[in-house]
C-alpha cells in the first residue's frame, strides 16, 4: 500500500505548481478548466432533454470518426479531424433515430447498440491500419494531446507573440464559441429544452435544434477526446451539469456553477495527480465527484443531510406540536 | 517529477485501450495463411483456442440471457454503466495479491458493480436528477476512479502487473482453465436462476405494480437481477472488456426481440445469438494478427442485429415495407372494382362488361394504366377479359368484393353524417380511406345502428347482405334495373 499512495508532501503538491513549475501545470489546469467547461456547458442542456447518455454515445463514437479521418486524409490536421467527428456525431444520431423508429428497439437499447458498434468499429480500424506504412495512426494518435503533454506543444505564435500551447488554443476557442453560441440562441434552447410543444408553435425547428446540439456536441467532444479521451468525456459532460442541477433551479444560475465546478476540479484533480501520480484527466473527474458528492450530502435545500435532519429530527417536533 | 509524471502518463488514458486492443488478439501468430488459420482453429489443437473459444461461447449466453431482462425492462443502459463501474473493483482484486488472481477480481467487480447500481438507485431516489443523468454519472465517476487506480498499478515497480490493462478490451487469448471454469459457474447459475424464478423474473419485468400488488419481493428480484448481470459481466470482462462489455448483454437480445414476442423464445434467442456472436468473433479474431477479440465480438453481434433488423419476418424492415406494398396493391384493386361497379351503376346493371374506355373515364386515368388494373384484377380472379382486351367482367369474386367495398363506403359516409352530424359533402374523404379496412363485424354493426337504411346522404342505394351474397349483377326487368339496395 505505501507503493501505491506515496507520501503526501504539502510543499511538492500544493506549493510548487504554482510556483516553480507554473508554466507547466498552470497550461495543464487551463486546459481542464476549458475543456470541463465546453462539455459541462453543452451538458446541462443534455441533462435537461434526458439525453445525458447520447452524450455519452457521442462520446464514444468519434473514435471511428476520427480513425476514418486520418485513413482518408493521411494527416492528422484539425480539419479533418473535425470533420470527421462531426460526421460520425451525426451518423450515431441518426443511427439511434433510424433504430427506434424503425423497429420496436427502445431508445436506450437503440443507444447501446449504435455506439458500442461504432466504437468497435473505430478500434478495429486503428488495429487494422497501425503499423501499416503511410498512416501514421497507432496508440500516439489517439493519445496525441494527453493533456498532461499540452505544454509541450508547439505554441501559436502571432505576430512573434506566443499565446500558449496549440491545444488550448484550440480549446479555448471552442470554449468561447460555445459559450457564445448558447447566449445567441439561449431562447431557442431553453424553449426547445423544456417544453418541444411550445418551441414548435413558437416557430423554433426542434428537430434542427436537436441536431445542431449534437453536431456542436461531436465538436466539442472532439476536441476534450484529444486531452481526456473517448469515456472520461462522458464524466466532463454529466458532472458539472448534474452538480450545478442539484444547487440550483434556474438555468442562468446552472450555467454559471458549471463555469465554477469545471475551475474548481481542475485544480483540485491537478493536485491529486500530483499526489498519487496517476491520470490528470482521470483525477480531474474524481475531484469533480467529489463536488457532485458534497453537493448532493451539503446541498442546504434537498440534500442528504437535511433530509436525514428533517425525518429524524424536525418532522417529529412537528408532527408532535 | 515531470519526467515522471509523464512516464506514468503515457502508460495510462487512452494509451491503456489502445494498447490492450492492439495486442488482444488469440495467440501470438506470425502472418499465415487465413485458411491455414481457418484450419488450426476448427481443429482445435491449441489449447488456448479451445479456452477462448469456450469462453466466449460461455460469455456470450450468460450474457444474451441475462441482457434479454435489460432490454424488455427498458434497462438497456444500466448494463452500460454496470460494466464500466466494475473498473475499480478490478483493480482492488488485483491489488489483493498483485496479481490476475480470478476469484479475487470476481468479488472485486461484482462488489464495485452492486455499489454503482446502489449509487444509481439512490441518486435516482434523493435528487431531482433523472435516470439518464444518474447512470452516466455513475458510470463516469467510477470509471474515473477506474482509471486512476490502474494507472497508479502500473507505475508500481514490484508485482506482475501485466494484464490488469486488459481489462478495459479484452484478450481472449489471456483466458485460461481457471477462467473458464468460473464462466462456465457462472453461466450455469445463471440458467439455473432464471429458470427457477422464470415467474417472477416475468412478472417484474412486464408489469411490476401488478407484481407489487401480487406481493412479488419486486426489489429484492431488481437486485437479484443486478447481481446476475455484475456476474456476467464480470465474466465477459476478460474477452470483451470494459468498454465493450454492454454490447454483448444489449445487442444479442435486441435482435431477439425483433423477432419474437415471447418471452421465453426471446431468452433462448437472445443466448443463441450470444453464442454466435461470441463464437464468430472469437473465429475471426483468430483469422489474423491484429485483430482484437472483443470488437469483433461486437461487431458480429451487431451484424446479427442488422439481419434481424432488415429481414426479421413480422417486425423487420424488409416485412413491413412488403406488408405495406401489398396492402397498396389490394387497395388499388379495390378501387378498380368499385370503378367497375360504379359504370354499371351508372347505367343501371344493363350489359354486363365494362369497356375500358368507360373505366379510365370513370377512373380519370389513361387506357394503358386501366389496362394494367384490369389485368391485376383478372390476375386475382376478380374479372374475366373480353378477348381482345377491350372490356371487363367482372366475376363473382369480383362482384362480392366490388359489393362489399361500395357498401362499406356509403355506410360509413351514412354513419358519419347520421351519428357523428359531420356535412354530407365532408364524408367521402374519410370513407375512401375506410372502406378498405372496414371489417365485417363493425359494417354490421353500423348497419344495424342506422337501421338497415338503404340510401347513402347522396340517395345513392347502400347494397345489403343479400346483394353482397348473390355474387352477380342485379336481376333487370321491363322497367329496368330493379338494382342494388332495394331489398326486393
Amino acid at each position: 500500500m505505501n507503493a501505491l499512495i506515496p507520501s503526501f508532501d504539502f510543499q511538492r503538491i500544493f506549493i510548487a505548481p504554482w510556483t516553480s513549475g507554473f508554466e507547466t501545470f498552470g497550461w495543464i489546469v487551463l486546459m481542464g478548466f476549458l475543456v470541463t467547461a465546453a462539455c459541462g456547458l453543452v451538458g446541462n442542456f443534455l441533462i435537461l432533454r434526458r439525453m445525458s447518455l447520447v452524450g455519452d454515445a457521442i462520446s464514444h463514437s468519434v473514435l471511428p470518426g476520427l480513425a476514418v479521418a486520418f485513413i482518408l486524409s493521411q494527416s492528422r490536421s484539425t480539419t479533418a479531424m473535425f470533420l470527421g467527428a462531426l460526421a460520425a456525431g451525426i451518423v450515431t444520431t441518426v443511427l439511434i433515430e433510424l433504430i427506434h423508429r424503425k423497429s420496436r428497439v427502445k431508445q436506450d437499447a437503440a443507444i447501446g447498440i449504435a455506439f458500442t458498434s461504432l466504437f468497435a468499429l473505430g478500434v478495429i480500424l486503428i488495429n487494422l491500419y497501425a503499423g501499416k506504412g503511410g498512416v501514421d495512426l497507432d496508440q500516439e494518435c489517439v493519445l496525441y494531446g494527453e493533456i498532461a503533454f499540452v505544454p509541450l506543444e508547439p505554441p501559436v505564435m502571432i505576430g512573434g507573440q506566443s499565446f500558449g500551447p496549440t491545444p488550448v488554443v484550440r480549446m479555448a476557442l471552442v470554449a468561447a464559441a460555445t459559450a457564445l453560441l448558447i447566449a445567441f440562441f439561449y431562447k431557442e434552447l431553453l424553449v426547445s429544452s423544456f417544453d418541444p410543444a411550445l418551441a414548435v408553435s413558437l416557430g423554433i425547428n426542434a428537430t434542427l435544434i436537436h441536431y445542431a446540439l449534437m453536431s456542436w456536441l461531436s465538436v466539442v467532444v472532439v476536441s476534450a477526446f484529444e486531452s481526456v479521451g473517448a469515456i472520461l468525456v462522458i464524466a466532463m459532460l454529466i458532472l458539472p451539469g448534474a452538480t450545478a442541477t442539484l444547487l440550483s433551479h434556474r438555468l442562468p444560475v446552472m450555467l454559471g456553477l458549471t463555469l465554477l465546478h469545471a475551475a474548481v476540479s481542475a485544480v483540485l484533480g491537478m493536485h491529486l495527480a500530483l499526489w498519487l501520480d496517476c491520470s490528470p484527466a482521470g483525477a480531474m473527474v474524481v475531484a469533480g465527484t467529489v463536488l457532485f458528492k458534497s453537493a448532493w450530502i451539503f446541498n442546504p435545500t434537498d440534500g442528504l443531510l437535511r433530509r436525514w435532519f428533517w425525518t429524524r429530527l424536525e418532522k417529529p417536533v412537528i408532527e408532535a406540536t | 517529477m515531470k519526467h515522471r509524471l509523464q512516464r506514468a502518463l503515457f502508460l495510462c488514458g487512452i494509451a491503456g485501450p489502445v494498447l490492450a486492443a492492439h495486442a488482444a488478439r488469440i495467440g501470438d501468430l506470425s502472418e499465415t495463411s487465413v485458411a491455414e488459420q481457418a484450419l488450426r482453429f476448427f481443429t482445435f489443437q491449441d489449447p488456448s483456442v479451445r479456452y477462448a473459444l469456450l469462453g466466449s461461447i460461455l460469455l456470450g449466453i450468460s450474457c444474451g440471457l441475462l441482457g434479454s431482462f435489460l432490454v424488455v425492462r427498458k434497462m438497456a443502459l444500466v448494463g452500460d454503466a454496470l460494466s464500466h463501474a466494475v473498473l475499480p473493483g478490478v483493480a482492488l482484486g488485483f491489488l489483493w495479491n498483485m496479481s490476475k488472481d480470478p476469484v479475487a477480481i470476481f468479488i472485486g467487480a461484482v462488489l464495485a458493480g452492486l455499489l454503482g447500481a446502489a449509487a444509481v438507485h439512490l441518486i435516482k431516489h434523493t435528487t431531482r436528477l433523472k435516470e439518464d443523468a444518474a447512470l452516466g454519472l455513475v458510470l463516469a465517476s467510477f470509471f474515473a476512479v477506474g482509471i486512476c487506480m490502474v494507472t497508479m498499478i502500473q507505475r508500481l515497480p514490484t508485482g506482475n502487473k501485466s494484464g490488469i490493462d486488459k481489462f478495459l478490451f479484452g484478450q481472449a487469448a489471456a483466458i485460461g482453465a481457471a477462467d473458464v471454469q468460473l464462466m462456465a459457474v457462472v453461466t450455469g447459475l445463471a440458467v439455473v436462476v432464471i429458470a427457477l424464478f422464470y415467474k417472477e423474473f416475468l412478472v417484474t419485468s412486464f408489469d411490476a405494480g401488478f407484481a407489487r400488488a401480487s406481493g412479488f419481493p419486486v426489489q429484492l428480484i431488481h437486485y437479484g437481477l443486478m447481481l446476475l448481470l455484475a456476474f456476467a459481466v464480470v465474466i465477459a470482462l476478460q474477452a470483451v472488456g470494459v468498454v465493450l462489455v454492454s454490447a454483448m448483454l444489449i445487442t444479442p437480445a435486441a435482435a431477439a426481440y425483433l423477432l419474437t414476442d415471447r418471452m421465453h423464445r426471446l431468452l433462448l434467442l437472445a443466448a443463441l445469438f450470444g453464442l454466435v456472436a461470441g463464437a464468430l468473433g472469437a473465429f475471426l479474431s483468430f483469422l489474423r494478427p491484429n485483430l482484437p477479440t472483443g470488437p469483433l465480438m461486437v461487431l458480429a453481434a451487431t451484424l446479427v442485429f442488422i439481419l434481424a433488423f432488415l429481414f426479421g419476418p413480422r417486425h423487420g424492415v424488409m416485412a413491413r415495407w412488403w406488408r405495406q406494398r401489398s396492402r397498396a396493391a389490394s387497395v388499388q384493386r379495390e378501387n378498380t372494382l368499385k370503378a367497375v361497379y360504379q359504370v354499371l351503376e351508372a347505367r343501371e346493371f344493363k350489359g354486363e362488361g365494362v369497356s375500358l374506355r368507360e373505366l379510365a373515364e370513370r377512373r380519370r386515368e389513361r387506357v394503358e394504366d386501366v389496362r394494367e388494373q384490369s389485368a391485376e384484377l383478372r390476375r386475382h380472379n376478380f374479372a374475366t377479359l373480353q378477348e381482345d382486351g377491350n372490356a371487363i367482367y367482372l366475376t363473382p369474386e369480383g362482384w362480392q368484393r366490388a359489393c362489399a367495398i361500395v357498401r362499406n363506403h356509403r355506410l360509413w359516409e351514412l354513419y358519419l353524417t347520421n351519428a357523428a352530424h359531420i356535412a354530407a359533402d365532408h364524408v367521402h374523404e374519410d370513407a375512401e380511406k375506410i372502406e378498405h379496412v372496414l371489417g365485417e363485424e363493425t359494417v354490421r354493426l353500423i348497419e344495424k345502428r342506422l337501421n338497415y337504411a338503404t340510401r347513402d346522404p347522396h340517395g345513392r342505394p347502400i347494397p345489403g347482405l343479400a346483394d353482397l351474397r348473390r355474387g352477380a349483377a342485379p336481376e333487370t326487368s321491363e322497367q329496368g334495373s330493379l338494382g342494388y339496395g332495394r331489398r326486393v
